[in-house]
């Protein structure tokens, strides 16, 4: 435990003295400032959105705003959580960091589980902040709370927390510009996974649902994004519910219950691998 | 008593490039023993196996008596890899003290104190890795390689960064070591470091142990050199034993001895002879 705590420190202090909070806290300042803007003007021009009738134009504006700042959280925890780990083994190997730390009497997965809980240990209090603004920002200049207030966010930092975890497993086997490229693109993927999903629900299109659920369960990052959309949303009824199931940020595609205990069990996966590959890795 | 180290028929290979074929070798408590061989012989490799970053393909390495690699034989080690680096953003003071935690180290801040002053870092505690010249990263790494008081180090290429104060500092430093009764398995190009400080000198070639022995027994009789009233004689194939007899007998015929010098191989002409020119 020592072991993992003193590497896990390790890693935190690195971002800190690389003054990665520094520039992080920057441009997310200018991102909610952005957001706020956004939010702000939509809000004060709420008469000229014109849903059709029957629809809360207070809550359709509200979810699908928030819903796009849950998108850029997820984003902007994913860039942060890909770059403090895209070289942990092979990068840090093939600089002669990681050679000094193996040789030291900590196993090898303990090595790993430090540098992924250091790593996540900035992220998802970072996602949880940023999510936490975006909320306030929301619901104190437009007035909509989403219905379900905390199991999105920690959906959105359980989702961080699993892109950390294929971001190491990555780096047992890639260099660090390879992985990162690796992780972005699988990224990308999910979205447009999840972004079919949605329209194949609006559609109703049997097809291209089960092939995003297909998506999720593969990389179930996706699912639990998806799954925070739907729960911002989950107890608005009637046409607006509709309409928001249509998205793209409103939610209306689910990966289903098991989406959660999948995510949980895959990270098990990752670890289970990425312990076994580092393990049998040469340095 | 186990010894500090011990390997028998360490193997690797790389795919269809075989690093190491086989190679046993001994390390004694205490015992302070000279890897060489040209770039690309497995003196990397056979010190990585020993500290369990390379798996070997055949054959077994103990340290201490404890199956290398294995997180016991780690804690009974110090390692200082070829190519190392250590985070820009630490002080040296913070890398020894990562690194105490990791071995388990209840040394603190006297211990840390202790290594800097003996690697001459002493005022550098505070300064960090990135603002150090390489040569002063490299002992550093000696530092880092000696924290917890291992019973066994090894070295890869220590004094490859160094300037030669630099160098002799590392090499009053073993011998000190020496004296602690630390074993020491130093991997280096520089011949006459080897030649001055180890007990013995293990060199490999294409993965093999091609010659094994101290730099004395190494040392091959190269002849008798006589210098007399008529200029110097040599007398090839001569050694110390034949000397008063040669000495005697140029007496006898009349000539008059002015000096004797007993001609042996240096380590670098053994070197050479055993790698056979090779670079790499």
């Amino acid at each position: 435990m020592t072991a993992v705590l003193t590497i896990a420190g390790y890693g935190l202090r690195e971002a800190l003295r690389r003054k990665v909070f520094g520039v992080v806290l920057i441009l997310t300042v200018g991102f909610l400032t952005l957001f706020w803007l956004g939010v702000h003007f939509l809000y004060g021009n709420l008469g000229n959105v014109g849903p059709p009738v029957g629809v809360d134009a207070r809550t359709f504006v509200g979810a699908t705003v928030f819903g796009l700042a849950m998108f850029g959280t997820l984003f902007l925890g994913t860039v942060l959580a890909v770059f403090l780990t895209l070289g942990v083994v092979r990068g840090d190997a093939e600089r002669g960091l990681l050679q000094p730390l193996v040789v030291r009497p900590i196993g090898r997965s303990t090595l790993l589980f430090a540098r992924w809980l250091g790593a996540v240990a900035v992220c998802a209090p970072y996602v949880g902040i940023v999510y936490a603004a975006a909320m306030l920002i929301t619901g104190l200049t437009g007035h909509w709370w989403p219905d379900h207030v905390v199991t999105p966010g920690v959906e959105l930092a359980a989702a961080v927390a699993l892109i950390a975890a294929m971001s190491l497993l990555g780096s047992v086997f890639l260099s660090a510009t390879a992985n990162g490229i690796a992780i972005f693109m699988v990224f990308g993927a999910g979205l447009v996974a999840g972004l079919l999903g949605t329209i194949g629900h609006g559609l109703n299109s049997h097809g291209l649902e089960r092939a995003a659920k297909v998506a999720a369960y593969l990389i179930p990052f996706e699912g639990l994004y998806q799954d925070a959309l739907r729960e911002i949303v989950s107890s608005t009824t009637g046409l607006t519910g509709f309409l928001l199931e249509l998205g793209p940020f409103g939610g209306g595609y689910t990966g289903g219950p098991w989406v959660r205990v999948w995510a949980a069990a895959y990270f098990a996966l990752l670890a289970a691998l990425a312990a076994w590959g580092f393990s049998r890795r040469d340095l | 008593m186990s010894p500090a180290l011990s390997a028998r028929g360490l193997a690797k290979r790389y795919g269809s490039v075989e690093a190491l074929g086989g190679v046993d070798l001994e390390v004694a408590e205490g015992e302070l023993v000279g890897l060489l061989g040209p770039n690309g012989a497995g003196k990397s490799t056979l010190v990585k196996i020993v500290c369990g970053l390379v798996r070997p393909s055949a054959g077994s390495a103990e340290i201490c008596g404890l199956r290398a690699g294995s997180r016991e034989a780690r804690r009974s080690l110090g390692y200082l890899a070829e190519l190392f680096r250590f985070p820009g953003w630490a002080s040296g003071d913070e890398v020894l003290e990562l690194h105490q935690r990791l071995a388990g180290s209840e040394g603190g801040a006297a211990e840390r104190a202790e290594l800097l002053d003996l690697v001459g870092l002493a005022d550098a505690r505070d300064r960090r890795v990135e603002e150090m010249s390489k040569g002063m990263q490299q002992r550093l790494g000696i530092a880092q390689a000696l924290v917890g008081s291992p019973p066994l180090l090894l070295l890869d290429e220590p004094t490859s960064a160094l300037d030669p104060v630099g160098r002799r500092t590392v090499r009053e430093l073993l011998e000190e070591l020496r004296g602690r009764g630390i074993a020491v398995l130093l991997n280096s190009h520089l011949l006459s470091e080897i030649e001055l400080v180890c007990d013995r000198v293990a060199i490999l070639l294409h993965g093999k142990l091609v010659e094994e022995g101290s730099p004395a027994e190494l040392a091959r009789p190269r002849g008798v050199e006589i210098e007399t009233d008529e200029g110097t004689r040599l007398f090839e194939g001569a050694g110390r034993d034949d000397t008063p007899q040669l000495v005697a007998e140029l007496v006898a015929s009349g000539r008059r001895v002015y000096g004797v010098r007993v001609l042996t191989s240096t380590l670098e002409d053994t070197y050479l002879e055993a790698v056979g020119g090779e670079t790499s």
